[in-house]
Formats: C-alpha cells, structure tokens, sequence
C-alpha cells in the first residue's frame, strides 16, 4: 500500500472505484437492515419517527454517491475480471444489475418521499426538491418498486460478496485483494512457495 | 255525481303527481367540486389531523313538502383519502388501517329523514366502511339553495357526524391512542338539480 493509485489499472481498482464501493456497501447493508426495521415499529416506539428519517437521509447520500461513481465507471477502464468466460459474464451482468437495482431503489425511494411536492432532507445539510410533477398516489406504485427493488438488490449483493469470497479462498486469485487494495499475492506475505518463482 | 267523483278523481291524480313532482332530484356538484367529506381525528389528544376523500359521487332526493320522502346515496373510493401527507396516507390506505384494496369503496345510503321545527334535520342511514355496515346519524343543517348564475338550480347543505374507529374493525387504530377512537366528519354537499 506504498502506491495508492487513483486510478485502476488492469490489475486492480484505483483509490476512486475503493472509496466509492466500500463506502456504499455499508450503507447499503444498513439501508436495507434499517428499513426491514422500521416499517415494524409501533407508533408509539422512541425511534418511529427518527428510523424513517435516518433512512431517508442515508438514502440521499447513497443516490449522490450513486451518480459519480456510475459516472466514474464509465470513464475509468475497469480491471480484467478474472475467472472462466461463463464467470466472467455473470460477474459483469451482475454487476450492471447491481447498479441498476441501486439506481432503482434510490429513485423509487426518492419518489415515495417527495410525493407530496415536499422536499427530500440529507439531515439538515441539504434538500433535493420534489419533481415538478407529481402523479396522484404515485408513493403506492413507488413503494412496490421500493419493495421489489430492495429485495432483489439485497440477494444479489449477497450473491455478490459470497463471489467474492470463492474467488479468494477458493479459486485464490486476486478478485478480492484487487477491490481491498492489498498489494498483489506475489508480493504479500502470504504467498504460496509455486508462485514465488515467477 | 258521477261527474263529481270523476273530477275529484281527477283532481287527486293531479296533487299525486304533483306531489311525486316534488321530490326534485339532485346530483352532488363533485364536477365542480362544491362537495367535501372531510374528517378531523386528534394526534395524542395534542392537536386535530385533517383530512379529507378527494372522490366520491352521490345524489338526493329533496322534497320541501314531504321531507320525509329525502333520500341521499353516496359512494367514497376510500383510496383517495389525503391528509396533505404521502407516506401517512399511505400507512393509512394499508391492510392496517382502510385496506383500500379488500375495501376500495365506502357507502352511505339513506333510511330516514327526520326535519326538525328549527330547519336542522337528522338524516338516518347505513354507513359501510371495510364491509362493516352501520346505522349512523347525520346532523344536517340546510345551507341555502336557488337558481345559479349559470341557468341551473342548486341546493346545499352542511352535515356533522361522529364514528368510532373500532366499530369498523380498523383494530390498528387503537396504536393511534384513545384520543384518536372518535372521527368527526363534516360535510358540505351541494347538488346540482336534474330536470
């Protein structure tokens, strides 16, 4: 961890593409976890009114994140996935659908929230306007996608991250290490004796 | 003197069909929009929520000479209940309180209509709401009536009523707390005569 280059480069994701997806993750875990919770609390429950809020405000921090780094993505080429061509398709299909479900989700949230023509808070930091245009009832439609969307988004960064960890223990390639930013196995100190003679 | 009875026949036949031409028919001004069902439930016995049904549809019956034969039929779609709040209404419109998907529509249909010397009427009927039917009273107080600017007839009135959320197994409600069991309704109809 000498070099942390901003950039990636074909063997492994830049500081940018890091940031961005270990800052999500998180947020999306808690996000999902966080609104499983607080559609079953009581009226009457301390946190009723302040669970929706937090969810709402990491909600808005997801969807900004959202946008750069889609936009990032695009410009910087992305590392070689490694793994056997059928793998390397589902990887890559898996995680477009992955941005597109968070893309989804952040929208239809966005949408349940601002139904009204209110604005949408980031804690008292910021406010995102409601669309110009609202359709009548639309948090019902917006709240089935919200729904739907979440959960699949949820199985699928389970798929995912269980990916990521037969790449590493089970394949051992350099899948994992490459988004961890750790150094390539050839020069960690958990190298295997074959490799060392390269 | 068959001549007479003949003529008092006659005669009676008139005031009947007069009497059956009395009773105008109205249809509830919900084009124009001069119709509102609103209702007023207190959050923690701290303050009223307003709310209102932005669609409905209905008709009466008014009769100034027999106001007995008054007859009003009202229809509500429950989902378009609005209290200025989307994510309330839609906790509102869940299985967990209205169930607007089992229950889309709510209905009064009129049994009696009970004038009073002071011009304040009751009005009788069956009031259905999540498939559970009740006799209700409305307290109805006429608020005017005449020709309209625009060539037409019109007639308005105002009417206030009080229901008990748990007799309409809305079990939920009761998270709400005790202050929010009673929802005041309040009414303002006006109808638009139909030849």
């Amino acid at each position: 961890m000498i070099q942390t280059p901003l950039h990636n480069d074909p063997r492994r994701y830049g500081l940018v593409a890091r940031l961005f997806h270990w800052s999500m993750a998180p947020l999306v875990l808690v996000l999902f976890l966080l609104g499983l919770y607080m559609v079953t609390l009581d009226y009457t429950h301390p946190w009723y009114q302040s669970a929706p809020e937090l969810h709402r405000s990491l909600g808005v921090l997801t969807g900004l994140l959202l946008v750069p780094r889609w936009l990032w993505r695009q410009l910087d080429p992305l590392p070689a996935i490694e793994g056997r061509r059928r793998e390397r398709v589902v990887a890559l299909s898996t995680h477009r659908l992955l941005y597109l479900l968070l893309a989804l989700t952040v929208t239809s949230g966005y949408l349940i929230a601002t139904a009204d023509g209110r604005p949408l808070a980031l804690f008292d930091l910021l406010e995102i306007p409601a669309l110009p245009v609202t359709l009548e009832n639309q948090e019902e439609p917006a709240g089935s996608v919200h729904r739907w969307a979440a959960y699949t988004l949820a199985a699928l960064s389970v798929l995912h991250a269980l990916a990521a960890l037969k790449h590493h223990f089970i394949d051992r390639d350099a899948t994992l290490r490459r988004m961890l930013g750790t150094p390539p196995r050839h020069l960690s100190t958990r190298q295997e004796p074959t490799t060392s003679e390269e | 003197m068959y001549g007479k009875s003949l003529a008092f026949i006659a005669l009676a036949l008139t005031l009947n069909l007069a009497s059956a031409q009395a009773a105008e028919h109205y249809v509830i001004d919900t084009k124009g929009m001069h119709a509102f069902i609103t209702f007023r439930i207190q959050h923690l016995g701290f303050s009223w929520l307003e709310g209102r049904f932005n669609r409905f549809r209905g008709e009466f019956d008014y009769d100034e000479e027999n106001p007995s034969a008054n007859r009003v039929e009202v229809e509500i779609d429950v989902a378009s209940l609005d209290t200025n709040h989307a994510e309330r209404d839609k906790h509102l419109r869940s299985a967990r309180f209205f169930d607007v998907k089992r229950y889309p529509k709510a209905t009064f249909v009129s049994k009696r209509w009970e004038e009073h010397d002071d011009g304040t009427a009751t009005l009788r009927g069956t009031f259905t709401l999540r498939g559970v039917s009740r006799e209700i009273e409305i307290a109805v107080t006429p608020v005017g009536g005449g020709k309209d600017p625009w060539g037409g007839f019109r007639r308005g009135f105002e009417g206030r009523t009080v229901l008990d959320l748990p007799d309409y197994r809305m079990k939920e409600a009761k998270i709400l707390g005790p202050a929010a069991e009673k929802v005041h309704i309040w009414l303002s109809i006006e109808g638009v005569r139909k030849p």
